[in-house]
């Protein structure tokens, strides 16, 4: 036989398993335009709705007429609150604890919001009805800024509120005030800050942004009146959940609904939600007796499908003179627009913010975070971030900086003195987590000295001389993070969604003939699952990667799980994946050693087969133990060859990274070039190198529009003002900088294999990095803090504000 | 994104196209490339009756170079424009402003004749066809009219064209060989229109300078121009900034686009002297 005369090391090549840079499995069918998104799905007779939206921001609703709408050939039904309050689903509950309406109640809260949902037999017909749908409104007093929202005399915007002084998560102190989370000693770290030797203190305001995946939010809801089963395609990031609400709000029996996400273009937070459209989809298809299909525009996923950060960080952190940090306070104020509809673990209401010690030895801190109603669209999901995980990164690295400048260090030092030490992990932080494992030192130096630092310091003062010697106008950035993520959510003993554990699953099947199937609790939107975990089973098993199929996102077929998001699916998923792998293998084990005659403890795995110890020449490959487990009558052991694992996470991970950043800046015009970006990430054990890097450069592409130019802006009287691509940035080909990938690992220790996880890291860290790069041309100057997104205007008003165009 | 319902018509000949405007009256609107009209309908700004697809009117096709004079068909793409040989050789500022617009896809189908026709200010051409002098013809019921680049814009899409007429030729006078030409365009992105563009040519007695997306017209001046002709580029930029009239977008507010708008200026002016013979 062939693979007799092959080495080990060439059979585990031959396994694709992990470290391999296997190419995506799914990239066949998207490539060719063969993929299958919810807008790909035509049922017979479906029928279309779309929605009526408020033109303002807040005003009262005095009156609908659908009659024109109605007359309108084609249009069916027009839903209103008022159609769906009997069924009790004109409000739905939040992810976050909170309610929000369905279809306006009375009155709107944000521009965009839902008003009514035209029901048609196509999607023409549906715009025409829209149109047609007459609304009288009565504009009241627009907040768009969460300080004045929390004046005494602020109008009052949840009026469903009044009178509740208690909210999801502990008291409401004034009528737009949400929650109040406090995490650390409050006491100790002012006592810290009133003795410090430097005390920096600045305002660092992460702007509301948008996840904008290239497919926006959709679904089908399909009733069969005959089964009695509602089958629900969507653009769901966890479709178990969804399951679960949708049987908790609709009150159809849980097995009487499957749901179901097909390939999905993108999620990034923004597809984790329930919105209005889901809801008014389902109804129209119960009352019609038909499908409908609600799929978004480019205009309706930004104005009103979840927005993401929108925090207002106020920070202090003090210090040695030395630069020695020994505390830091922060208090967010987060504007969480006309509904708090964040998608957080229950006890989390601003999500991980309290990481925002970074990757630093801080021995006291104190977090404060107010969540606040606003006249904006809901949400404040993570893009691309473990829950608020990017706000964190943001403000310590900032703070990083304006403590560098207090101190006149430079902050790679700066970073150097404070960072936690390789011998204090696991590390218990100052705002309650473990820190699992982490080589920081190592991966700075590392970094350091792949850009050349210092060198890169030289060029940047001479250019600062001939700057000031006025040969040139442009001045040099150089921007540095180190980030420390934490993903993975989570423990079940502390993380949940609605009461749903955040645990996740694989179910794994052997086939006779040696090939694989395996099931998941997560859903792949891009991050090529079918791809890598089939590598995890692939080194845990021998069987070959290209011999096992995956599946997702099918709640009739895959085993429960939360979904994916927060870099939750290889952390959570993968760990689970290795576990059923490991139940598979030791059964596999029990047939190897039926079949060579031998005891259980006396064969060992080796690659894609089970050895007699001492006795390399006999044994048993994982093809032929499948194959046996289906023919043969073994004494004490069941035929078959299956293995399902729920994996409740005893904690979280935290990968970490070193981003150094050059950046050319343009003083007149505002315009900026990236010279060179460098990102070392740290995920812990690597599954597949090649899919690595592809996350970090979309990370880092996304957190480039973030720090350079995107942004969701409303004038004062809350209307959206970048609902369109031509105002939102999603860079193109050309504006992309080029990225040097680079990586250390370090193993996580209590992961099945190892790993950390990576899709989010390049977002996380990016953005502070692009924008330290923006800050530090300017510190010369006397530059401080200048608030995202940099683009070109701002970045001029910076030169400006300085005095550099006189 | 969805427009109203409109009735589709691809007549083969002017006269067809414009006896169906004249049918239609202000119902009836003429597509050219489609990039401009086409997502006002969509987002129902632009709500008509009949859209008349100039697509297949042959006449209106072509790029003409003879006797120090170029002619561009309404319906040349951007990109057969850039294509063109001899064109770029005796205009080398159309071909470089033209690579400025938009992107490779856009420009597979948006016009010249869409372009200055639609008068909007953030269009390139027309402040481009203002600096190069260009005419451009109508032809009407009462038949054909040349209306000069210069006299054709009054307002943001309003223009000297009557609603009944087409747009089917841009004439351009070709540059005195060693003519210095660029065009300078900042922009926030592939595919926005300018923040600031300016479009400047220069020769030894004479120049001309226009801007773009800095008022609800293009912007040319006189007076900028008459300051370069003769070596004096602070008068230039002087007048030019006095012509102009940004408002507050989301490319920044108004002092911004003074400023960017004199250093985009400098630029072109200080490009096209380099280039000068």
């Amino acid at each position: 036989m062939k693979d007799e005369v092959q080495s080990p090391e060439e059979r585990s090549a031959g396994l694709k398993g992990l470290g391999c840079s296997r190419k995506r499995v799914e990239d066949v069918r998207f490539t060719q335009g063969r993929g299958n998104y919810v807008d790909d799905i035509k049922l017979d007779g479906m029928l279309t709705g779309d929605f009526v939206r408020s033109p303002y921001a807040h005003a009262r609703i005095l009156s609908i007429n659908t009659e024109a709408a109605l007359a309108v050939p084609g249009v069916l039904a027009v839903l209103t609150a008022k159609d769906l309050e009997p069924l009790g689903l004109h409000w739905m509950p939040t992810l976050a604890g909170d309610k929000q309406m369905v279809l306006a109640d009375g009155k709107v809260l944000f521009q965009g919001q839902e008003v009514a949902y035209v029901v048609a037999t196509d999607r023409y017909a549906a715009a025409d009805g829209v149109a047609a749908v007459e609304v009288d409104y009565e504009d009241l007093p627009v907040v768009t800024d969460p300080f004045k929202a929390m004046d005494p005399d602020a109008p009052v915007l949840r009026e469903d509120l009044a009178g509740q002084t208690e909210g999801a998560h502990g008291p409401r102190r004034h009528h737009n005030h949400i929650f109040t989370w406090e995490q650390g000693d409050k006491a100790a770290t002012e006592a810290v800050l009133a003795e410090a030797d430097v005390v920096a203190e600045e305002m660092v305001y992460y702007h509301r942004t948008h996840p904008m995946p290239l497919e926006t939010c959709g679904c089908v809801a399909s009733m069969d009146k005959v089964t009695g089963k509602l089958t629900l395609w969507g653009t769901f990031q966890a479709p178990h959940a969804v399951r679960t609400v949708a049987s908790l709000i609709s009150g159809i029996a849980e097995h009487n609904i499957r749901v179901i996400s097909p390939d999905i273009g993108g999620g990034f937070g923004n597809k984790v939600g329930v919105y209005p459209g889901y809801v008014c989809s389902i109804v129209a298809s119960i009352v019609t007796g038909k499908p409908v299909k609600w799929v978004e525009s480019r205009m309706d996923n930004l104005m009103s499908t979840a927005f993401a950060r929108d925090y207002w960080m106020q920070g202090k952190i003090a210090a040695t003179k030395e630069g020695k940090i020994t505390g830091l306070w922060c208090h967010t104020t987060a504007d969480h627009g006309g509904f708090d509809a964040c998608a957080d673990p229950t006890k989390f209401p601003a999500g991980f913010m309290n990481i925002c010690t970074g990757s630093y030895d801080i021995p006291v801190a104190y977090l404060a975070v107010d969540g606040v109603y606003t006249n904006k669209a809901p949400g404040g999901v993570a893009y691309r971030c473990s829950f608020r995980v990017t706000e964190a990164a943001y403000f310590i690295e900032r703070m990083i900086e304006v403590l560098a400048i207090r101190l006149n260090m430079d902050a790679a030092e700066l970073r150097r003195i404070n960072f936690i030490r390789k011998d204090q992990f696991p590390y218990q932080s100052a705002l309650g987590w473990e820190y699992d494992s982490g080589d920081y030192h190592t991966a700075w130096e590392k970094a350091l000295n792949a850009v050349g630092y210092d060198v890169l310091r030289r060029e940047q003062a001479e250019r600062l001389e001939a700057f000031k010697r006025g040969e040139t106008r442009k001045l040099i950035g150089i921007g540095l993070t180190h980030f420390t993520e934490i993903v993975g959510a989570g423990p079940v003993k502390n993380c949940d969604i609605l009461g749903l554990g955040m645990f996740d699953s694989c179910e794994i099947r052997i086939h006779p003939t040696g090939s694989a199937i395996a099931r998941l609790g997560t859903i792949s939107q891009g991050q090529g699952h079918a791809t890598t975990f089939a590598q995890i089973i692939a080194s845990e098993i021998g069987i070959p990667a290209d011999d096992i199929t995956l599946e997702e996102g099918d709640t009739d077929t895959a085993p429960y799980g939360l979904g994916t998001y927060g870099s939750r699916s290889t952390p959570v998923a993968g760990a689970a994946t290795a576990m059923a792998a490991r139940k598979i293998r030791a059964k596999a084990q029990m047939i190897a050693a039926y079949l060579l005659e031998v005891h259980d403890d006396d064969v060992e795995f080796e690659v894609d087969r089970f050895v007699v110890k001492g006795a390399p020449e006999r044994f048993k490959t994982m093809k032929e133990i499948a194959f046996a487990s289906y023919n043969q009558a073994i004494p004490g052991v069941e035929p078959g060859l299956e293995a399902v694992s729920y994996y409740d996470p005893p904690n979280m991970t935290y990968p970490f990274g070193a981003y150094i950043c050059v950046m050319e800046i343009d003083v007149d015009t505002g315009e900026h070039e990236v010279r060179s970006f460098y990102a070392l990430d740290d995920c812990g054990t690597r599954i597949n190198p090649m899919i690595i890097e592809g996350q970090v450069h979309g990370g880092a592409t996304e957190g480039y529009a973030i720090a350079m130019g995107q942004e969701i802006a409303y004038d004062e009287m809350g209307n959206h003002k970048t609902a369109t691509l031509m105002d939102f940035f999603v860079p193109t080909a050309w504006e992309t900088p080029h990225y040097t990938t680079d990586f250390t690992v370090t193993p996580s220790p209590h992961h099945p294999i190892g790993a950390k996880g990576v899709g989010e890291s390049p977002n996380v860290g990016s953005v502070p990095c692009f924008s330290n790069a923006v800050h530090d041309a300017f510190r010369p100057f006397g530059l401080v803090q200048s608030h995202m997104p940099h683009d070109h205007w701002r970045i001029w008003k910076i030169a400006e504000d300085l005095g550099l165009h006189v | 994104m969805i427009p109203a319902g409109f009735e589709y018509h691809r007549p083969a000949d002017l006269a067809s196209a414009v006896g169906l405007l004249q049918e239609h009256g202000e119902e009836a609107r003429v597509v050219a490339g489609g990039h401009s009209l086409i997502p006002m309908m969509k987002l129902r700004m632009a709500e008509l009756g009949h859209l008349v697809d100039l697509q297949a009117i042959g006449e209106l096709k072509g790029i003409e170079i003879a006797d120090g004079t170029a002619i561009l068909g309404a319906m040349t793409t951007q990109h057969e424009l850039i294509e063109h040989a001899d064109l770029a050789t005796a205009i080398p500022l159309l071909r470089e402003a033209a690579l400025q617009i938009a992107d490779p896809q856009v420009r597979y189908l948006g016009t010249v004749g869409g372009n200055v026709a639609n008068g909007d200010p953030g269009n390139d051409m027309p402040g481009l066809m203002q600096c190069l002098g260009a005419r451009f013809e109508l032809y009407g019921p009462a038949g054909t009219r040349q209306v000069a680049a210069r006299d054709f814009y009054e307002s943001a899409y309003f223009t000297a064209r009557a609603d009944d007429e087409i747009l089917t030729k841009v004439t351009i006078p070709v540059p005195a060989a060693g003519t210095g030409y660029a065009y300078a365009k900042q922009k926030r992105k592939i595919g926005d229109y300018a923040t600031a563009a300016a479009a400047v040519l220069v020769g030894t007695a004479s120049a001309s300078v226009a801007m773009t997306n800095l008022s609800d017209t293009p912007v040319w001046s006189e007076e900028a121009g008459m300051a370069l002709a003769n070596g004096d580029i602070e008068g230039c930029v002087a007048a030019m900034l006095a012509a102009i009239d940004p408002q507050e977008d989301m490319r920044g507010p108004i002092a911004f686009k003074k400023h960017v708008a004199a250093v985009i200026l400098r630029r072109a002016i200080d490009s096209a002297l380099s280039r000068r013979a």
